[in-house]
């Protein structure tokens, strides 16, 4: 009887194992569209965060190519010029692939500091990038935003795992 | 802890080369990216259909919690408005009554400007709004500063109109979809507007600074024309906004130049109006070609 269910979840996935890490992400992006107006960035960037969260969490289950569907919806939500996350997430999962391979120990502050250092490289990366020829955005108006991205981390990772385990329950 | 080694080759075939495929289509995206990231660069409005729609699904997302968010809003003002009510108060009925002069003051000058622009034979053809419609969302999380206004093309929002609350100018159309649009806010880095300051008829260039504040730089150098408190209102060059149009308030003066705020709060305007391109400019006919 067990292996019989055993056998069908191998022949197919249920959706769920598919589409809750998915949605998770493009959920964050979405978070883009509360219905706040804000003259700052202030909501930190939650759909970078989730595929971050998820990277580091189940390593196997992402290919680097994946980060560009999911940029090119982050850029059409967030209203950045196509193409910025789609280049920064994928460069970033091919990071972590590199990182993979040459860190052999890894720790829970370990992940966060890993985290860190890419959301701050990638929003960084995003302002450089989203910067029209002639503007005049200082570069310190992202310090908020990666203060609170950084120190919700912790927060995004346990709500993945706990994601990860209802995707993964039978 | 050790973690696993997941992405090993070993020596099964079909894994080397799903692995390799797999770089091989994320190197091909990249290289997409880095040509669709160029091209947005060297024209801001490419793949407008795409990003149009995208802007109409965000708002139905968006439009539906914004009356919540406002309510939360006006229960803070409420509140707010208890605490030292009756200072306040009179306060409000000093300031009421000087007010008042002002107001009977200006009514006078109002009449004496018309009949001077009537002597002197100057027309202005001041545009009449299109339509007002609710800012109702932003970009909280990008390094762009957007709102999302609930009207679209199929209202006859065109990108570059001016959006206006009654408090002061908002910013300007940049993008459009069918029944939402896209509005450059004051201040995002591309915003650029050409200012002239009440108190001393200044011109300047206000420029959005991305942090809730704007830029103001006298057009003719030197000397410290700027002051705390001084209002800067549109100047009508160049013709995208209408002139007098109140823009911001300078908050603080750094040699000669000085951070201003914006007088409009989209945040809290409930209803931002839209007026067409004030000039469109003047496309100069092509030269006649050399013999």
């Amino acid at each position: 009887m067990m292996s019989a269910r055993e056998h069908d979840y191998v022949a197919k996935p249920p959706l769920r194992t598919i589409a809750v890490p998915i949605g998770s992400i493009l959920l964050g992006s979405a978070m883009g569209l509360l219905p706040v107006i804000a003259t700052e960035p202030i909501l930190p960037p939650l759909g970078l965060m989730m595929l971050l969260a998820w990277r580091l969490l189940r390593q196997e289950m992402w290919a680097a190519w994946a980060a560009l569907p999911l940029g090119l919806a982050d850029d059409l939500i967030s209203g950045h010029y196509l193409g910025t996350s789609m280049i920064l997430w994928t460069v970033a999962l091919l990071v972590l692939d590199w990182v993979d391979h040459h860190l052999v120990w890894r720790d829970w502050w370990m992940e966060w500091l890993i985290a860190a250092i890419g959301i701050v490289a990638i929003d960084i990366g995003a302002w450089a990038a989203s910067q029209p020829t002639d503007s005049s955005t200082p570069i310190k108006t992202l310090i908020p935003q990666l203060i609170g991205a950084i120190l919700l981390f912790p927060a995004i990772l346990r709500l993945t795992a706990t994601l990860d385990r209802w995707r993964l329950r039978r | 802890m050790a973690a696993p080694r997941h992405r090993r080759r070993g020596f099964s075939r079909r894994v080397q080369f799903g692995l390799f495929a797999g770089y091989v289509i994320a190197t091909v995206g990249l290289i997409v990216a880095l040509a669709l990231l160029l091209v947005a660069r060297f024209d801001p409005r490419a793949f407008s259909t795409v990003r149009g729609i995208a802007i109409d699904g965000g708002s139905l997302f968006t439009g539906v919690g914004r009356t919540a968010i406002r309510s939360l809003h006006d229960a803070g003002d409420e509140i707010d408005a208890y605490v030292d009510a009756g200072g306040q108060n009179r306060a409000l009925k000093r300031e009421l009554a000087a007010e008042r002069r002002a107001v009977i003051a200006a009514k006078a000058i109002l009449l004496e400007n018309a009949r001077l622009k009537r002597l002197a034979l100057l027309t202005e053809h001041l545009p009449s709004p299109i339509l007002s419609a609710r800012l109702i969302g932003s970009t909280p999380s990008g390094q762009r500063r957007f709102a999302t206004l609930a009207a679209g093309r199929r209202e006859g929002v065109r990108p570059g109109m001016a959006v206006r609350a009654p408090e002061g100018l908002v910013g300007r159309i940049f993008e459009t979809g069918i029944f939402a649009s896209r509005v450059l806010l004051l201040t995002d880095g591309e915003t650029a507007v050409p200012v002239r300051m009440t108190r001393s008829n200044i011109a300047a260039l206000a420029t959005g600074q991305g942090d809730g504040t704007m830029e103001i730089r006298s057009l003719i150098a030197g000397g410290r024309p700027f002051r705390r408190g001084d209002l800067a209102v549109t100047s009508g060059t160049g013709g995208v906004y209408a002139p007098n149009v109140p823009v911001a308030v300078v908050v603080e003066v750094r040699s000669d130049r000085a951070i201003a705020r914006p007088l409009a709060d989209p945040a809290r305007a409930d209803f931002a109006v839209v007026y067409p391109i004030f000039q469109a400019p003047v496309v100069e006919p092509p030269a006649q070609p050399k013999p």
